[in-house]
């Protein structure tokens, strides 16, 4: 039984995901029969290319996903480098939950409060320089989109870092940091030439699932990127909905030119490896030491800060403006507070996270289950042949949702599931399962098979030792597992409105809706109202180990092994 | 526990390989009671030979030859069912559970009642010098209190044969001594088959059995 | 522990009820009503669940919303769950994929909030059930003859296959505390940008709202109107359109950000009026500006005015799908949505604000009377402030507008 669970669950990845993709590919070749498209053509390619513009939405998603996702990692491996194991690093490690917590469009319309130039930062110069109306410069929105590549960073260094925590005991970190710095390397340089070889290989596919994120963005896209022209995946977003039908088309060969546009992403960052591979081993063996360091150790303190910074203090201010009666620039605060909107949409909240709830906890807990079962399986019998194949339930991560996610829907309608809590959740577990597995698959094949081992000489069998030993000694990080898919499974919009067919209103899809308003109390409300269960989550996974473990004193030990 | 009409553990011309290097060979048996020592620097192969015998090697070693205990094969068997009992340099007690927790563990089911289970633990926990331990969290215990509550753990757990696998070379040297005394005297107390792998010359002489040295 | 017991249990129910529900759903065809035999579609109606998608953006209309269906589930035991979307083009997209799946019976639409392109898009792709509107009862008191768009959506015949169920007209809004005197025609308004430069812009075509003041200058500046009701024709198109592209040559560099950004949608214009980014906003309805002031949106002296020229006015329909599963229960909601009392309320800015389909002098007296005593709202325009209403051109035409923008102004170099 156990053995055809990873067959299973690449089964579940790969299957809807090409589904959706064969859904996208007809169309853009000119088949789409219900909108009379029944012989293969090229003129919807033809149309894409002869829109204006197109080439600077491409480069925008290439160059500002590649940008976001190599400064995201610049900044977590300087800072995990320069302050692993000091208090600074815990802080950071105990601010990581609520800010992973945050849905990404959240943080997007947190930051643009701030940065805008009506936001709250300007307000505050506001209050010296004397202004009455905002400064007429594009500070979001930016022809480059440098404001959309602030606005991943915010977002993808917390998850980056919660991967990166999880891989560095397993490189022994600390001990091999003790042992560069009694040869005499300043600290960031003896962890990036001991250190950082033994995690990359551990950190590579998140990063691959934040590239490919990043290159066809649309929500953080929408709020702080520019518009003349948009970033491709925005502009896939809009013609798939214009009112011209025909449009369909032109849109599926632009998803399919999305994903080429991944795909060449991830050659591009690929191939960097490589050289910085073959570069970062002369570097490792040249004997430089860099012992003075200081000053790019605090830049990389003051980056993180900044980053964290700026998506807690966005949350501030999305709290204030949810409790705001009119505030006019360069007001600092509203003139008055009116909890008017928390009251009168305090009757849908329950429902919602309802329905959240309803989806949710289906899809996270077969997610875990479906994981743990992989893993599992791997330990019984080895290094065998499945291992390799395992990579593929990453796919639905690496696949931008906005290539398949239309096709999926088609999908699930030919076959008579759409609107079905079970489709939905089936929808929801391809987007959760790639992160659980993400989260758990390291912790758990780096717990010491000895532990198994000894179990099993005392007795007890395989089944036993699993629910025994390896479950409790992981509950930690199963339940961040949990939360992290938690997290996911809420942040869905549209698998959520398509698949269920506007049947299942969650705190996301009300949200959403109630965004499209543009009131900004009411995106307050929904973007704090999104952050409850996943902050739920993430302190479930703090508080239950720490409750039913609080006199085991080795299981702190063990939760961060 | 008794030894009568036990042969103890029998490693019938043992080979073990890796991607087509020999890594062990043995021909060797060993009488209930008996402590054998195999010595040989790291990468030996000697903990694969205790893996073999646990039956927790992975698949990707190339293995010939038989284990016998007591006269029964045991390759084919799952680990569970083997009754082989093994304490490594570390001592992994579980962490997630007490002193007792852990010992209760390795009781067999066929031990029936609470009362009774409990009280079979408190009687281990006495005999190695713990009285009063049971709910103790593991990550309290001093270095010797872990070693001894590891090996009562596989005592109870009723193995037909020992491996030890460089147990005390974690140990500090005054405390190595004691525990060292404390498993050999159980070992031939229960009449078991004891292999050692080790690179401690000093633990084969306390050991005071036959030392096989490996290449 | 008792009450978690039943909190559970109800839950479970609800949980399978969902499930089962929506197994279900789909396997019973729903046949066409008879809507001349209006009892027969009552009948048919009764315990109908009827999904309404319908654009969720504004809380107040989404209560308004679910005050229509209260009212239908206590009279015809019609059950209405609104479906709240960001974009009248996923309800269109659901149908297109039910259709691509052979889904002819029992699809997940059962209404749309519709008007426009999006209209003409599903009546020309024969995604839309019907005729069936103009046979409702309330249908009666449709001001055809005063307000032609009620049946002419955006110059398409709407042939009975969505029925009215508000009126929308274009109005200005500005803050009165930090002017007078604001600009009253497309040309004066280019004046006074020349004067105030930066602090005037419009949603991001193809936007809605941002299309629609493309519209409104075209319509203004164009020299004969009336071509503008046909569908566009390619040989007079350049010089039709030529006026347009001249004004916007003057007006893009005067524009907010010098037109190298845009708001996304009319909300977003309306948070720049009230961030003091720009000067003057737009809406399609003056109510809707009322409700803002409300709701703490905007400052509580900022007022709406209309062009002399006049401004766009269209209607706001409900359409059924063809393949809907509550076509009945739907057609009994929209027939409630058009009656007297529910306009009346729609109507009322304290729940809406928006304009009436209806004709006051078809109604009983003492609905007259109650529509004649409506407070309006402090910047809502009353029917006489609102000026001349200019009709939407042929959708046509503004398919042509805006892949011209695009390429003009859509990609700044």
């Amino acid at each position: 039984m156990l053995r055809f669970i990873p067959i299973l669950t690449i089964v579940m990845m790969i299957g809807p995901v090409s589904a959706g993709l064969i859904g996208t590919l007809l169309p853009a070749f000119g088949i789409l029969p219900a909108l009379g498209g029944t012989s293969p053509s090229l003129d919807p390619w033809a149309a894409l290319f002869a829109q204006p513009g197109l080439d600077q939405s491409i480069v925008l998603s290439l160059v500002n996903g590649l940008a976001a996702t190599l400064i995201s990692v610049v900044i977590v491996l300087l800072f995990c480098a320069a302050w692993q194991g000091t208090p600074v690093f815990r802080l950071m490690q105990r601010l990581l939950s609520p800010i992973l917590s945050v849905p990404h469009a959240t943080a997007a319309f947190g930051l643009a409060f701030l940065i805008a130039p009506s936001g709250w930062i300007a307000r505050v110069i506001a209050q010296f320089a004397g202004w009455d109306r905002p400064v007429d410069i594009a500070i979001i929105q930016d022809p480059l989109g440098l404001a959309m590549v602030a606005g991943l960073v915010t977002k993808e260094i917390p998850f980056l870092f919660l991967m990166t925590l999880a891989a560095l005991p397993q490189a022994e970190t600390e001990r091999t940091a003790q042992i560069t710095a009694t040869l005499g390397y300043g600290k960031i340089t003896g962890w990036f030439k001991a250190s950082l070889p033994r995690i990359y290989p551990q950190i590579r596919l998140p990063i691959l699932a934040v590239l490919a994120y990043s290159t066809s963005v649309v929500d953080v896209a929408i709020i702080l990127g520019p518009t003349t022209p948009a970033p491709l995946a925005v502009r896939i977003l809009g013609w798939l909905s214009d009112p011209d039908l025909a449009y369909r088309f032109m849109a599926s060969s632009a998803a399919v030119l999305q994903l080429l546009i991944v795909i060449a992403a991830m050659g591009i960052w690929m191939l960097g490896e490589k050289v910085l591979g073959i570069t970062g081993r002369h570097w490792a063996e040249d004997g430089h030491r860099f012992k003075r360091d200081g000053g790019l150790r605090r830049t990389s303190a003051v980056l993180a800060v900044i980053a964290a910074g700026a998506v807690i203090l966005g949350l501030v201010i999305l709290l204030v403006w949810s409790i705001a009666g009119f505030w006019a620039f360069p007001d600092l605060l509203p003139r008055h507070f009116s909890f008017r909107l928390w009251v009168r949409e305090f009757d849908m909240i329950g429902a919602s996270l309802w329905t959240t709830l309803l989806i949710g906890v289906p899809a996270v807990l077969t997610a875990v289950a479906l994981v743990l079962g992989c893993l599992e399986n791997e330990v019984r019998i080895g290094h065998g042949p499945g291992r390799r194949a395992i990579w593929l339930i990453y796919v639905p991560l690496l696949v931008p949702q906005i290539s398949f996610m239309f096709g999926l829907q088609v999908f699930f309608t030919l076959i008579g599931m759409e609107r079905t809590l079970f489709a939905v959740v089936l929808a929801h577990l391809v987007f959760v399962l790639p992160y659980v597995f993400l989260s758990l698959s390291d912790p758990f094949r780096a717990l010491d098979p000895r532990y198994g081992q000894t179990a099993l000489c005392l007795g007890a069998s395989p089944t036993r030792v699993f629910w025994q030993v390896r479950l409790p000694l992981l509950t930690r990080t199963v339940l961040t597992a949990m939360a992290v898919g938690m997290a996911v499974t809420v942040g869905q919009y549209l698998p959520t409105l398509l698949i269920g067919a506007g049947r299942f209103a969650t705190v996301t899809t009300e949200a959403v809706a109630l965004a499209s308003g543009g009131d900004r109390r009411m995106i307050g409300i929904y973007g704090l109202l999104q952050m409850v269960l996943p902050f739920a989550g993430f302190a479930c996974a703090l508080l239950i180990p720490a409750i039913l473990f609080r006199h085991r004193r080795g299981m702190s030990a063990q939760s961060k092994g | 526990m008794p030894t009568k009409g036990k042969t103890g553990l029998e490693l019938r011309d043992v080979r073990i390989a890796l991607d087509g290097r020999e890594l062990v060979a043995v021909n060797l048996t060993i009488a209930p009671g008996e402590v054998v020592t195999l010595m040989g620097p790291s990468g030996s192969g000697k903990s694969s030979l205790l893996g073999h015998i646990c039956g927790t090697l992975p698949a990707q070693f190339d293995i010939s030859g038989q284990v016998l205990l007591d006269g029964v094969a045991l390759d084919g068997l799952a680990p569970q069912d083997r009754h082989v009992g093994i304490l490594f340099q570390d001592d992994l007690l579980f962490p997630h559970l007490s002193v007792g927790g852990n010992l209760a563990f390795a009781l067999p089911s066929g031990v029936k009642g609470k009362a009774n289970r409990r009280e079979q633990v408190e009687q281990a926990l006495i005999s190695a010098g713990m009285d009063g331990f049971y709910n103790r969290d593991p990550a309290t215990l001093s270095g010797g209190q872990r070693a001894r509550v590891a090996l009562m753990r596989v005592l109870l757990s009723e193995p037909c044969v020992l491996l030890l696998d460089e147990p005390f070379s974690k140990l500090d040297s005054e405390l190595r001594g004691q525990i060292r005394s404390f498993v050999f005297d159980l070992a031939r107390k229960n009449g078991l088959p004891t292999l050692m792998v080790t690179h401690d010359p000093e633990d084969g002489v306390a050991a005071g059995g036959r030392l096989i040295e490996l290449s | 522990m008792r009450s978690k017991m039943r909190a559970f249990v109800s839950a479970l129910t609800l949980a399978t009820g969902i499930a089962t529900a929506s197994i279900s759903g789909p396997a019973f065809a729903d046949p066409a009503p008879d809507v001349g035999n209006w009892q027969s579609v009552l009948e048919q109606a009764r315990g109908q669940t009827v999904y309404w998608h319908a654009w969720g953006g504004e809380p107040r209309i989404n209560d308004y919303i679910a005050w229509a269906g209260e009212q239908v589930f206590e009279r015809y035991g019609v059950k209405v769950v609104q479906v709240k979307l960001t974009d009248t083009a996923d309800a269109v997209t659901k149908v297109l994929t039910e259709k691509t799946a052979g889904v002819d019976d029992g699809g997940a639409v059962d209404m749309i909030w519709i008007n426009g392109e999006n209209f003409a898009a599903m009546k020309r792709n024969e995604l839309l059930f019907g005729p069936w509107a103009e046979d409702t009862p309330n249908f009666d008191y449709v001001d055809v003859a005063g307000k032609p768009t009620v049946v002419n959506d955006f110059t398409v015949p709407t042939n009975g296959l969505e029925a009215p169920w508000g009126m929308a007209q274009v109005s200005f809004y500005y803050d009165t505390a930090k002017h007078d005197d604001m600009p009253k025609s497309a040309q004066e308004l280019l004046e006074w940008l020349v004067k105030n430069p930066g602090r005037f812009t419009y949603p991001q075509p193809p936007n809605y709202m941002g299309s629609t003041f493309l519209k409104q200058i075209l319509t203004e500046l164009v020299k004969d109107p009336k071509v503008l009701q046909q569908p566009a024709d390619e040989a007079n198109a350049k010089e039709v359109l030529a006026p347009l592209w001249g004004y916007l040559e003057d007006l893009q560099p005067l524009l907010w950000r010098g037109g190298q950004a845009y708001p996304q949608n009319g909300a977003s214009m309306r948070t720049l009026l009230a961030d003091n980014e720009v000067d003057i906003a737009f809406s399609f309805s003056s109510g809707e500006v009322s409700s803002a002031i409300e709701a703490y949106e905007l400052p509580d002296t900022v007022r709406s005015y209309v062009f002399d020229t006049g401004t766009l006015g269209n209607t706001n329909f409900v359409a059924i799908p063809y393949n809907a599963s509550a076509k009945a229960g739907a057609v009994v909601l929209a027939d409630f949505l058009m009656s007297p009392e529910a306009q009346l309320r729609k109507q009322d800015p304290q729940y809406w604000g928006a304009d009436t389909v209806l004709a006051m002098d078809k109604l009983p007296s003492d609905m007259r009377d109650a529509f004649a005593n409506l407070d309006l709202g402090i910047a809502s325009l009353s029917p006489a402030e609102r000026g001349t209403v200019l009709p939407e051109p042929h959708p046509s035409w503004m398919e042509l507008v805006e892949l011209e923008w695009q390429k003009k102004y859509g990609v700044v170099q």
